[in-house]
């Protein structure tokens, strides 16, 4: 018993730092390229756009897109790993 | 064929084939009503909640706010979509583990309590009430522009589709005609933005359009800067919104979307957890379709736009040059023009053209000179027309000059978009009556069969109050749409993961904290948007549509202060938060 509870907190403690990861790249290109420094970064041209604008009304959204499948991926190598999967 | 007999056509097929759907998955049992059976099959299901997701507010009105505010759309954009990050991976599945129906269940269950119970079923009625009045209206404009009919009737007819779809299939019948309504909607969407990129600059994908070169050698969005900034606008790629302003605008509605109660009921109804996970992934690629695509609508749309009204020597246009889209929107009342320089020429530009930015026009449908609809309300702004936000999308097609079929299709779109979140709504609602309310808080005894039947006359109810709000709408729609989200940002977001990520967090914790974050959130919305607080008065420049984040911060401050002072949870909810955290056995977690 208290060997499964050890390998389940040990399974929190992996997903919880998978999550801290993506939430940090998410919190990245949303808040920081595209409301913080996105003057800064309209400095810069990319394929017609000035690069903030760009981040903030498409690029943030694709790098959503990647996120989500990211964790999807990570979670179902991380469920096998600790044998919790269904 | 007329217009009038192709956009019939395309509404009444489309109607014709949800009624099928319906009829098709009609719902047996309590499971199937609330959860769809939980069988549901994550690519379904990321379309379903696509289309649930996307509403009259996505379909028809973001395009026209992103193209008249320009980058500080941006809040709008990336927070409607950064939302389903949150949803992925702090909510989505754990809620599938904990596998019961609602909302309120996890609260009410996690927090031992029928206080907190109660709290959350009374967020979830007033955000799904909230919202949903704007759908049935959204379907009464579709109906009274294109049908010509009045938006009362129009309305009525939305109320029978949805009633025929809700009340019979529950959620399973919503689940597959949604599936439905969102390829109407994305084709809708779609078809007339990839004419229109086409058209403006030769490039088949209208995200990478608006990025593209036109013929006099510079870029889409530097002519739409310089054309902005000769009539006195802002250039479009900057923003006006200071950025503590925008930082906590889009937080609000991040979290306000991640703790949206019938977003977040539609993760209930996939098999796996897994799959929950998987299902956010195919519901963010489903709504990033359109949302990638509303800043090429909103910049091609502004340009054609202005170059429309003010011709292209930027001057103005007589008003007898006017093309028919312009004067049918007149008549509908979005569109209005005051001749100020007597010069019979119509003129574009910045500032309000009426006093107190809406037309006010004279009784009687009184005509001036030119045939144009007389206001009784000018500005001192050079500017002679009013141009409602909401005709861009619905009025690009006539604008820029597309078939008469297109326009059609995007008539059935807007329709789709709006019955498909009122009926994903209106279950909310009625299984918070029928559920939390009846089974779990009034009366446990009653049956399986007697809930379903409660839950079908909750729902009837609902789409008649819901009917009635579409008909006499408040006059605050748009404000109470602020509420909807700061509401949810500050009271159901933060209770439900502090639920699953704290094993320490108590009833006693839970319940402060909604109450401060709901008493602070209401109050000050409330100030601001209707008892006439000014934007000088906002605290540290934090608008009233961002200051759901400030509520969301209170009521985790709170909920952690009050329960380190209050006895741990008992020993049984330890035990719940341990197995939600695990995806293995949620098959067996299902009964119920």
């Amino acid at each position: 018993m208290s060997a499964q509870r050890e390998s389940a907190r040990s399974y929190w403690r992996e997903n919880l730092r998978i999550i801290t990861t993506y939430m940090v790249i998410w919190f990245a290109v949303s808040y920081g390229c595209g409301i913080l420094f996105v003057d800064e970064l309209d400095q810069i041209q990319f394929f017609g756009f000035p690069l903030g604008f760009w981040f903030a009304q498409q690029g943030s959204i694709y790098v959503f897109i990647g996120l989500i499948w990211a964790y999807v991926f990570s979670m179902n190598r991380l469920d096998e790993k600790y044998d919790v999967h269904e | 064929m007329s217009l009038d007999l192709l956009t019939y056509i395309f509404i009444g097929g489309s109607f014709a084939l949800y009624i099928g759907i319906a009829i098709w998955a009609r719902a047996g049992s309590t499971k199937e009503f609330y959860v769809a059976g939980g069988g549901v099959p994550p690519v379904a299901n990321g379309m379903a909640t696509a289309a649930d997701w996307m509403s009259a507010a996505s379909f028809i009105s973001l395009a026209g706010i992103v193209s008249f505010i320009g980058r500080d759309g941006a809040a709008y954009l990336m927070g409607w979509t950064g939302g389903y990050v949150l949803l992925a991976m702090l909510l989505a599945p754990y809620l599938r583990k904990f596998g019961k129906f609602t909302v309120p269940d996890f609260v009410g269950d996690r927090y031992y309590s029928n206080t907190a119970r109660t709290i959350a079923v009374i967020c979830t009625i007033v955000i799904s009430f909230t919202y949903v009045a704007g759908q049935m209206r959204g379907v009464g404009i579709v109906f009274s522009r294109y049908l010509h009919v009045e938006i009362e009737t129009g309305v009525v007819v939305g109320m029978i589709i949805v009633f025929f779809y809700a009340v019979l299939g529950g959620m399973k019948g919503i689940t597959y005609t949604q599936v439905a309504q969102y390829c109407v909607l994305i084709l809708a969407f779609m078809v007339p933005a990839i004419f229109l990129s086409m058209q403006v600059t030769g490039h088949f994908l209208p995200q990478a359009g608006l990025g593209a070169t036109l013929d006099s050698g510079k870029s889409v969005l530097t002519t739409l800067n310089e054309l902005s900034v000769e009539l006195g606008f802002a250039e479009y790629t900057q923003g006006n919104k200071t950025t503590i302003d925008m930082f906590f605008m889009t937080a609000a509605l991040m979290c306000g979307t991640a703790g949206l109660p019938h977003v977040i009921v539609r993760f209930f109804t996939v098999p796996r957890v897994k799959d929950a996970r998987v299902s956010a992934g195919w519901a963010l690629i489903f709504i990033a379709i359109l949302y990638t695509t509303v800043p090429a609508v909103a910049g091609f749309g502004r340009v054609n736009l202005i170059e429309t009204i003010n011709g292209s020597d930027n001057t103005g246009v007589e008003y007898s040059q006017m093309p028919s889209w312009f004067k049918n929107w007149e008549q509908s009342g979005l569109i209005a023009w005051h001749d100020k320089n007597g010069d019979g020429k119509v003129y574009y530009s910045a500032g309000a053209a009426f006093d107190g930015d809406k037309p006010q026009y004279a009784e009687d449908g009184a005509r001036g000179e030119q045939g144009e609809r007389l206001t009784l309300n000018p500005s001192a702004n050079p500017s002679e027309v009013y141009v409602d936000r909401d005709i861009m999308v619905l009025a690009n097609p006539e604008i820029a000059n597309l078939p008469d079929w297109v326009i059609a299709l995007v008539a059935a779109g807007a329709v789709a978009a709006a019955l498909s979140t009122a009926a994903g709504l209106l279950l909310v609602i009625s299984t918070s009556i029928s559920h939390d309310l009846m089974k779990k808080t009034i009366n446990p005894n009653i049956s399986d069969k007697q809930e379903l039947t409660y839950a079908r006359l909750a729902a009837i109810v609902a789409i008649i109050i819901a009917g009635y709000f579409g008909i006499n709408p408040p006059g605050f729609v748009a404000q109470v749409v602020a509420l909807a989200f700061g509401l949810a940002a500050s009271s159901v977001f933060p209770v439900i993961i502090m639920g699953i990520f704290s094993t320490r967090m108590n009833t006693q914790g839970a319940v402060a904290g909604m109450v401060v974050g709901l008493v602070s959130t209401i109050a000050y919305i409330v100030y601001f948007k209707f008892m006439g607080g000014t934007a000088d008065q906002w605290w540290f420049g934090i608008s009233p549509e961002g200051f759901g984040t400030v509520g969301m911060m209170l009521n985790f401050a709170v909920a952690m202060l009050v329960s380190s002072m209050t006895p741990a949870p008992p020993e049984e909810i330890q035990h719940i938060i341990e197995d939600i955290r695990i995806p293995r056995g949620a098959a067996e977690a299902q009964v119920h």
